[in-house]
């Protein structure tokens, strides 16, 4: 069993009792709903006549199905306006904060959290959504949960958990050129396997995540479901603080932030603490990083060959010779080269300010190729606000993408952002699941941010050191 | 008022349908644009849509569509199970559909906790016998399979398998505390102490577990 490690001792701050069934009982520290996975769990609540018992922990967004196109309302989609309109009349009745897409905070849940400064080192943090590992880069112990037990947390702010064993993941060196955060974790999701971390949560450490700014540990800590751990976090640091100085919370109240950081301090990982699991991995030899299959984990770098499935474990064959049929690639080729058709940069995986300076680097002075429908999907008001004050919407614009308004967009095909027919799309997004991308004969290549750029720009899979980037001024 | 009791789920028993492949994730189990609705109900007919129906909506070949299987109870799976999303409209639409009870060889975390929050047995065992019996319900589909949670043993054909159930989960499942709303909420004055007791929760934010 583990010992002094984050996760050790948050879980020990928020224990409320051993429950019968011998799971622990947690208390949430913060609960971020969405309008796709809470409008059934307030329906639950009410048919057992209960309240929601902490809604000053509790914060909404709309993001799954919101228009990125137009946001006006009614929203075009009937089936969307009407979640809408449920989320609105919940939130409502139980005096929860809601950044709805006129408040100017919209965005999807695992960018607001953090940009408004509510994601902190030391925090429990719960949403109905996998992709809540992203807060763990702030040091919070976060994690995705299902909607019974959203109406947990709903009607007691706490929630039933396991503890887990955790294994400490060290990216050790110094990246290459071009190599980013996308490219650490895809290497991981591929050496550790897709299931490799149930009943972990991963621990990322080592000089090559430490060096990475709290964009990039989000794009990691996001990831972690892929690779099968509920949580994944980076032990807080001056990085960490920096960035929460900054924010909403602690802007106009650095006694606060004084008056908190002890704690912040007193959470992390101890020097001495042990782990269930150690694993070290080599980042000077990651390279930009793609996906040829339709799990995360069937990735590879940009000058590998896509694998034989019968040089794979017996358990993997299978899963990988469907995966080549459907992706129409051939192993012992390389997928650069590889034609697409759509260029998506966004998701809660990539779509903050570093992602969008990083893909503009590439992009600046450059045309999309004719053949390429690429469109940039800012992770919130705020992060798109932002974005036009440094003028990375012309810059994307005059390359010819699409500059769209906040929400999970392409990533997941529920909303009017999705891939038609066969179509390939180089995404920054989390998941090349068959069909995740709105039509079941989709393709799906997942690559980092300043990657998608580079298939935008030539239309096929290309490997970015072979572009000359230009300056983009901050 | 009604906390919603939960019942005990010592046992399923009924026929079995085998679904095969790894990393069956949770936008295979149900589609997204399935997922814009306020409620569960009616997400049966949806289970596994896009391996059921080609764009004309044909059918295409998945157990789920095939005769034999209808009023199939237990799941048959294999490796990573529900990966993926967080979303219970997975083994809702499965439960919905008919399905109590899944025996695989290995489930994804988040899955496995929904499911048991809705009372359905993830009970597990090792590729050989569940290939075995995956092999078996395919030949003989009306073979009734029994999943004995309490006693970790799959019966069938007058064969007995051993399988592993997640010990929380038998606990939960056998005794019927595996709807844990109910049993939290009681705990309501230790849930004060412990906001209080952090150093991030304003006195403000201390809200109230009522009755």
């Amino acid at each position: 069993m583990s010992e002094g490690t984050l996760y050790d001792k948050v879980w020990d701050r928020h224990k409320v009792t051993t429950l019968p069934n011998e799971q622990d009982q947690l208390f949430v520290g913060l609960h971020l709903i969405h309008e796709v996975t809470s409008p059934q769990a307030f329906g639950m609540l009410k048919e057992r006549d209960m309240d929601v018992a902490y809604p000053e922990l509790t914060h909404a967004t709309v993001d799954h199905i919101v228009p990125t196109a137009d946001q006006s309302r009614p929203f075009g989609d009937d089936a969307a306006e009407e979640m809408m309109s449920e989320l609105e009349q919940n939130v409502r009745d139980a005096g929860i904060e809601f950044d709805d897409p006129t408040s100017g905070d919209q965005g999807i849940v695992h960018v607001i959290g953090p940009e408004q400064g509510i994601t902190q080192p030391g925090k429990t943090i719960v949403c109905g959504d996998s992709h809540t590992s992203t807060h763990g880069a702030f040091g919070a112990l976060a994690f995705g949960i299902g909607t019974s037990q959203i109406r947990d947390v709903l009607a007691t702010q706490t929630v039933a958990m396991d503890k887990k064993k955790v294994r400490k993941i060290e990216v050790t060196g110094e990246l290459g050129e071009h190599v980013t955060a996308k490219d650490i974790i895809l290497t991981i999701i591929r050496e550790l396997g897709t299931e490799g971390g149930v009943g972990y949560v991963y621990e990322y450490a080592g000089e090559a995540i430490e060096s990475l700014g709290m964009e990039g540990r989000m794009s990691i800590c996001n990831m972690s479901i892929e690779g099968g751990a509920r949580a994944g976090y980076v032990n807080p640091d001056e990085t960490t603080y920096e960035w929460l100085a900054e924010t909403d919370e602690f802007a106009d109240d650095p006694e606060r932030f004084d008056e908190l950081k002890p704690y912040w301090e007193s959470i992390r990982s101890d020097d001495d603490a042990e782990y269930d699991d150690v694993v070290t991995i080599d980042g000077s030899e990651i390279e930009p990083m793609v996906t040829w299959g339709t799990t995360p984990g069937q990735g590879i770098g940009i000058s590998e060959p896509i694998p034989e499935p019968e040089s794979l474990p017996e358990s993997k064959r299978d899963t990988a010779r469907r995966a080549q049929e459907h992706m129409r690639v051939e192993p012992g080729e390389t997928m650069d080269g590889y034609d697409i058709d759509v260029a998506f940069l966004g998701s809660c995986t990539n779509a903050r300010m570093a992602d969008l300076r990083d893909a503009a680097t590439v992009v600046k002075g450059r045309q999309v190729d004719d053949s390429v429908r690429a469109m940039v999907v800012p992770g919130s008001q705020r992060v798109k606000a932002a974005a036009e004050a440094e003028g990375l919407d012309e810059v994307f614009r005059e390359a010819g993408f699409e500059w769209r308004g906040a929400g999970c967009s392409m990533c997941l095909g529920m909303n009017e952002d999705q891939l038609e027919g066969d179509e390939a799309s180089a995404s920054s997004s989390n998941r090349n699941f068959v069909g995740r991308q709105g039509s079941k004969d989709g393709r799906t290549v997942l690559m980092s941010p300043r990657m998608v750029a580079a298939a935008a720009i030539t239309g096929e899979v290309t490997d970015v050191r072979d572009l000359p980037t230009a300056e983009v001024e901050a | 008022m009604s906390d919603g009791p939960a019942d005990t789920v010592e046992h399923v028993s009924g026929t079995a349908i085998p679904v095969r492949g790894n990393d069956i994730d949770t936008d295979q189990i149900i589609p997204a644009r399935f997922m814009k609705v306020v409620t569960f109900d009616g997400l049966g007919e949806f289970a596994f849509f896009d391996q059921r129906f080609d764009e004309d909506d044909n059918e295409k070949e998945h157990p789920f569509n095939e005769a034999q299987y209808q009023g199939a109870n237990v799941l048959v799976v294999n490796q990573n199970f529900g990966c993926g999303s967080s979303r219970e409209h997975a083994p809702q639409a499965l439960q919905r559909w008919g399905i109590d009870a899944i025996v695989g060889e290995s489930f994804a975390e988040i899955f496995a906790g929904n499911c048991l929050a809705m009372g359905i047995p993830t009970v597990t065992a090792d590729t050989e016998t569940v290939r075995a019996l995956q092999d078996y319900v395919e030949k003989y589909p009306d073979t009734e399979v029994a999943v004995d949670v309490a006693e970790e043993q799959v019966h069938y054909d007058e064969q007995t398998v051993e399988v592993t159930v997640d010990e929380g989960q038998r606990m939960a499942l056998v005794e019927g505390i595996w709807d844990t709303t109910a049993l939290m909420k009681s705990n309501r004055d230790a849930i004060r102490e412990t906001a209080e007791s952090l150093p991030y929760v304003a006195d403000d934010e201390v809200g109230s577990v009522g009755d």
